[in-house]
């Protein structure tokens, strides 16, 4: 078993005088991430009156309140008591979760041709998306590139930016994460469904809108439905929930091409299943871990 | 046939808020709302309405609406000549209308948001506890989007109430073009050099021609960040943070020398540097602030933001009074 990561005492920021925000670490590690489930999930069971807002994030979280409800300084007491609790992950702590399969077409023309109009707000404008990233992580080409991608799944850390919106951390060992920076200028157009990555961090644009991640592809399949009319969002108007799982895998134009007609149509169904997952095991055996979900995802 | 309000022109772009969709964060959904709520509180109390019955933000150019029955409207926030069926009628009153009555906006004079409320309030369908209108995504408010020509909207009972009715001179609150907006510093500033945080303060920052409900894109300086490695899964540049959430009314300086400030219709959450955050009455200047409008932030405390704060509710109970 692999010793737990000791993380640094969290910093309390006020956001305004409506905003507590909490960085559990400035580093992004699944531990950091399980310490921020953990404490959001114990204020979220307090049910307190004048908490408007409880956003568990990566490495960190975000608290809307009413301060005429309650004060700031007794809210901050309260969240620093809170963190106390949760120094260590408790034994044999599990997420009751879901293994998703997402049909993805990486180096699709949308993207590609969002991504051109914006080379101006990019680290390398010589340089594609794609090539950059492979370039930049050690890859030898693209494909070497996207197939690291849609290998391993991805774990969903944070919901946001906009509604329905997955950031996803890959299921591997440190050493074997890919990492690139955010456009050095967000962009003001990316394409709905455009899959990309910033950071350690992949998404899927639930919505054309701005963006500063490097896009390297687009998703078959949908992230958020307004008038919940696919069968997969009949609870909610956004499919994916924080500790999801979600395999990105690489299809070809066929497949994505079939794959929409089906969610025009309103006959797709996401292929999912339920899951329990163990931080501890994974952090212990990465490869068996991710080899065991995408059996019992594809069985 | 129920009652309704029929668009005769659009304006730039005019919504049907209320005081926002709350709650909804986590799932990545702003509040979105009336950019200035203090206007839009006033707005609805002045035709009766609770306040936050659904009302009309108009942007620079205001609408023109016909009315189909006898209402109370009231026109409250950025300054434009209002007329009713081409005479002037004054801002910050309550007056009546209608059948037939045409009410019409001409160019704004300052300030850059509009409130128009009608009695019985603007009943489009709630979506997900709110009537708000969020562009972006289009939801809520009339069919997601802005007004435009030809639109019918709904509204609600009609509340009985005189017409006449004036807010206070003194409870009436000026729009200048220059700007001094209260924020508490914080969040990732350390990302900033010393000198950079004293520049940000003291730099008077422009606002560009990208100002809208999501955000105020602002410049005016340059920002240097404190050298580091960057932390794992942050991003190699140095505006980059590992993702986190955005407080509403919070100051992402991504490449340091384009300041964007966050509002209603803001995204919730990213990986730019955010190092401030403008307290919750002070979102209403921007709601109020235009293109090339200058803005300075000056740094408070909490107790500050909450002594703005009981400020401003005050204010709000003088004018529940006087028009109670």
């Amino acid at each position: 078993m692999s010793q737990p990561v000791q993380l640094p005492p969290a910093r309390y920021e006020h956001g305004g005088d409506e905003f507590i925000f909490v960085e559990i670490a400035e580093e992004m590690s699944m531990e950091a991430n399980i310490k921020a489930t953990l404490i959001t999930q114990e204020l979220e069971s307090r049910q307190m009156s004048g908490l408007v807002d409880i956003c568990p994030s990566n490495a960190s979280y975000l608290v809307r309140f009413d301060p005429d409800v309650i004060p700031p300084a007794d809210l901050m007491a309260l969240l620093k008591d809170l963190e106390g609790r949760f120094q260590e992950v408790p034994e044999g702590f599990t997420l009751q979760t879901r293994v998703v399969d997402v049909p993805v077409l990486y180096n699709d023309p949308w993207t590609h041709e969002a991504m051109m109009r914006f080379r101006d707000r990019h680290q390398d404008p010589e340089s594609t998306d794609l090539e950059y990233g492979a370039r930049t992580n050690g890859f030898d080409s693209v494909e070497a590139f996207i197939e690291h991608l849609a290998g391993n799944p991805w774990i969903v850390t944070m919901l946001g930016f906009v509604p329905g919106l997955p950031f996803c951390y890959q299921l591997e060992p440190r050493e074997r994460q890919v990492q690139v920076p955010k456009y050095v200028r967000p962009r003001t157009f990316t394409p709905e469904r455009a899959f990309g990555i910033g950071g350690a961090f992949s998404v899927v644009y639930p919505v054309q809108g701005a963006g500063g991640y490097q896009l390297y592809g687009m998703s078959a399949t949908p992230v958020l439905n307004v008038r919940q009319d696919h069968p997969d969002f009949a609870h909610s108007i956004v499919f994916p929930r924080a500790g999801d799982i979600l395999r990105y895998r690489s299809v070809d134009r066929t497949e994505f091409d079939d794959t929409r007609r089906e969610v025009e149509a309103g006959t797709f169904r996401y292929r999912q299943h339920d899951v329990e997952f163990s931080p501890a095991a994974f952090l212990d055996d990465p490869q068996g871990v991710n080899d065991r979900l995408l059996e019992v995802l594809y069985r | 046939m129920s009652a309704q309000v029929r668009v005769v022109s659009g304006g730039l772009s005019t919504t049907v808020q209320d005081l926002g969709r709350t709650g909804r964060y986590a799932i990545g959904m702003p509040p979105s709302g009336a950019m200035d709520q203090y206007s839009f509180r006033v707005a609805n109390l002045l035709v009766g309405n609770p306040e936050g019955a659904a009302a009309l933000e108009a942007t620079y150019i205001g609408p023109s609406l016909e009315f189909t029955d006898d209402r109370l409207v009231a026109v409250t926030g950025g300054d434009a000549a209002v007329t009713l069926n081409g005479e002037p009628i004054p801002m910050w009153s309550s007056a009546q209308v209608r059948s037939g009555d045409v009410l019409s906006f001409g160019m704004i004079t300052s300030g850059a948001r509009p409130y128009i409320a009608v009695s019985g309030g603007i009943a489009v369908p709630e979506y997900l506890g709110s009537r708000s209108t969020y562009t972006l995504i289009g939801l809520g408010g009339h069919e997601g989007r802005t007004l435009a020509d030809g639109d019918v909207l709904p509204l609600g009972d009609g509340v009985t109430g005189e017409a006449g009715a004036v807010v206070p001179d003194e409870l009436v609150p000026q729009f200048p073009s220059d700007i001094e907006v209260r924020a508490v510093v914080g969040l990732c500033s350390y990302r900033l050099t010393p000198a950079a945080l004293e520049s940000f303060l003291s730099t008077p920052w422009r606002i560009t021609k990208d100002a809208d409900r999501v955000g105020y894109r602002l410049r005016g300086g340059t920002l240097d960040f404190v050298e580091r490695e960057q932390p794992f899964g942050a991003g190699s540049d140095p505006a980059n943070v590992v993702d986190l959430g955005y407080p509403l009314g919070s100051i992402q300086v991504p490449g340091g020398d384009e300041p964007i400030v966050l509002l209603g219709d803001a995204v919730t959450g990213g990986g730019y540097v955010t190092i401030a955050t403008v307290i919750s009455v002070d979102r209403d200047l921007f709601g109020q602030a235009k293109t090339g409008d200058t803005i300075r932030f000056r740094d408070v405390g909490i107790d500050e933001a909450l002594a703005a704060r009981a400020d401003r509710n005050r204010r709000l109970d003088r004018i529940r009074s006087a028009l109670a």
